[in-house]
């Protein structure tokens, strides 16, 4: 395993974080809640055959504060549209869990040559009064790794404060990436996606991790019910809402095989 | 030294198993437990109390605005600032505030408070807290990332709407108006004096000194774990080269008073236990959703003045959550100033000395204390408190407090109690 490539773009003038790693195809990945402080072994999964891009969404981990300047959901999409053309990710596979599936959604829906195949895992976007999703912003902090992860500790291992790093700054960019989730989701996470789900005619492969605990997996269902074109559902055992990784193996190969 | 006596109106019939049985009184407290005939009566006690507050002789009476709150009945407290504007004469009227986010447009506050401010004939103290993330966030479903921009915009707009004499149009991030143009105006001019009641946030401290803003910490923990945050504030305003006019600051305590001690501790115990464990038993889920907290403060929060506050606050929720506190905690730790006159003075004189604060809002009726009791409390402080404390900073000039229409101006007002 070596260490991913790392690149700068701007995105309406922050600096964004680009990680480029492998070589064959370009294939995209966009995070779920709380982003990517650290690079994880499900990307090398992807890195074996493809060359897997990861550019962090405004707010995230190496998204700096990119999204205390979007006040709409326009203004997040197009954020998203400059971020997926800026980092060479036009007309290529797309990947996006959680918070990243959502907007992987809309790029699909709203640009549909901007997406070859696409992959959404448990993406937020949806509401369903009779069956809601977890409210992840009311929460004890002792409660959010067994919310977002199937084993806590997966999650608690991603934010875990790394050898070196700075003990004041790190925790406050974790912060960060929930109050970017919340500005764009926030209360109920319904940004009404289930309008432009219709208009994605990409292959899509739905993803869920079959203990996901933030989104139901009626929602997989739902969202298979309005897409234009191919798709599929794939539930992964052993695995929470942050499915690649609780169970990066499995992940990365439903999707590479879906990609093929 | 201002003495305003500040009411939460507390539901006062929450059940003996309440910390226990449920999981907030804020936020998803349930709807079982509120008895509407009950709350009459509460309400109008309540109304009572403040109006024999403003009868005692007290510097202002206070109200404030919770939602989906227990211990706090007042969604709107300018419905109840309205009938004290019309039941009392002369006393100030503090409504410690209206959340600016949380009306849209924001300029209905500049228009209810222009309201009350001519109706009671220029009494009134603008408050303009950010509101809490129960009230804000979670109650009214705000934005926590948006909700400081809100706050600001909104105060903004405000301040335009009350002294522009044209129609403008307002070209905000968040509003937009076409014709902001209010009736009434308001009758202090340029305005009525602005309050910002806040938390720890060293970011308020600098947007009180710039816009010369009266900052309150309105903590329910007494003088003792309120003074980190408030040596926080002077020493801020210290850097920021102003003066430490004690009139700059506002702070709330619980007060309750009595013949001696030992009455004072068999009277209230019973009031205190009900406030700090029932009404103040909030999960703390909601208590800190992300982006509330500036980055500011949350790089502060490692810093020594305000860590030693949050440890404070720590140190509370950690009480909260495994046991229930007695008056013993209470009075150790300085939530409430008990005691005889003698004793209450003594502890009042410290809290001006270590707090320098020239606005202290008393809370004398605090949890299910009933009307005798509270006017009991009320009665004693201002024949036997008050007096030796008003002299207190009066080597300071108070530019912050309402500047009234002369009372032969004023309207005769028909039927009020005192008359």
């Amino acid at each position: 395993m070596g260490e991913p490539e790392v690149l700068t773009i701007d995105v309406n003038g922050v600096p964004t974080r680009v990680w480029r790693k492998g070589r064959g195809a370009p294939l995209g990945f966009l995070a779920g809640f709380g982003g990517l402080p650290r690079w994880v072994p499900f990307l090398d999964r992807l890195a074996e055959t493809r060359q897997v891009i990861v550019p962090s969404l405004p707010g995230f981990p190496g998204g700096e504060r990119g999204h205390s300047l979007l006040d709409t959901h326009l203004d997040w999409v197009l954020a998203l549209r400059r971020t997926i053309l800026a980092a060479g990710l036009d007309g290529a596979d797309l990947v996006g869990s959680s918070v990243g599936g959502s907007m992987a959604a809309e790029m699909a829906a709203i640009w549909p040559s901007s997406v070859r195949k696409l992959v959404l895992g448990a993406p937020f976007g949806l509401f369903d009064a009779a069956d809601p999703p977890t409210d992840p912003w009311a929460q004890r902090a002792d409660r959010i790794p067994g919310l977002l992860c199937a084993d806590p500790e997966t999650w608690k291992a991603l934010k875990a404060l790394p050898e070196g790093a700075n003990s004041v700054e790190w925790p406050i960019e974790q912060t960060r990436a929930t109050e970017a989730a919340a500005r764009i989701f926030w209360p109920l996470g319904n940004t009404r996606l289930e309008k432009r789900l219709p208009l994605i005619a990409a292959p899509t492969l739905i993803l869920w991790g079959e203990q996901d605990r933030i989104m139901p997996l009626s929602y997989a269902q739902r969202i298979a019910g309005l897409l234009a074109g191919p798709h599929e559902i794939r539930i992964i055992p052993g695995a929470g809402h942050l499915a690649e990784l609780d169970q990066p193996d499995a992940v990365a190969s439903a999707i590479l095989s879906w990609m093929t | 030294m201002k003495l305003m006596w500040f009411h939460l109106m507390p539901y006062t019939e929450l059940p003996e198993d309440f910390r226990e049985a449920h999981p907030s009184v804020w936020v998803d407290i349930h709807s079982s437990l509120f008895d509407p005939k009950r709350a009459h009566l509460m309400y109008n006690d309540f109304m009572d109390e403040l109006e024999y507050a403003a009868d005692c002789g007290y510097d202002a009476i206070c109200v404030n605005e919770h939602h989906s709150n227990g211990y706090g009945l007042m969604p709107s407290p300018n419905l109840i600032a309205s009938t004290l504007a019309r039941r009392t004469r002369d006393v100030p009227i503090c409504v410690l505030g209206n959340s600016l986010a949380l009306y849209n447009p924001p300029t209905r506050v500049a228009e209810e408070f222009a309201m009350l401010d001519v109706i009671s004939g220029g009494r009134l103290i603008a408050g303009f807290p950010v509101g809490t993330p129960m009230d804000t966030c979670f109650a009214y479903g705000q934005n926590p990332s948006q909700l400081r921009e809100r706050y600001l915009e909104a105060h903004d707009l405000v301040i335009q709407a009350w002294t522009r004499p044209e129609t403008f149009a307002f070209n905000g991030r968040y509003n937009q108006q076409r014709y902001v143009n209010i009736w009434p105006r308001p009758l202090q001019q340029p305005h009525p004096p602005i309050w910002i009641p806040g938390g720890g946030s060293v970011e308020t401290w600098q947007w009180c000194a710039e816009m010369d803003y009266v900052y309150c910490y309105l903590s329910y923990y007494g003088y003792k774990a309120g003074k980190a945050t408030m040596d926080g504030f002077w020493a801020e305003m210290d850097r920021l080269g102003k003066d430490r006019n004690p009139y700059r600051a506002g702070f709330a305590q619980v007060v309750a008073v009595a013949e001696t001690r030992e009455q004072a501790i068999e009277l209230y115990t019973e009031a205190a236990e009900y406030f700090f464990n029932r009404c103040l038993h909030v999960d703390p889920r909601f208590a800190a959703p992300a982006g509330y907290s500036t980055e500011a403060t949350q790089r502060a929060g490692f810093e020594s003045m305000v860590k030693k506050a949050a440890n404070a606050q720590t140190l509370i929720m950690g009480d909260k959550t495994n046991r229930a506190l007695t008056m013993a905690d209470f009075v150790d730790r300085g939530y409430v100033v008990i005691g005889s006159p003698d004793e209450v003075v003594e502890q009042l004189n410290a809290l001006a000395d270590d707090l320098n604060v020239g606005h202290l809002m008393v809370l004398m009726q605090f949890g299910n204390m009933n009307k005798q009791l509270t006017n009991y409390n009320t009665k004693l402080f201002a024949e036997q408190v008050m007096p030796r404390l008003k002299t207190r900073f009066s080597e300071w000039e108070d530019r912050w407090w309402p500047k009234p229409m002369e009372a032969g101006e004023r309207a005769d007002i028909p039927g009020l109690a005192a008359e």
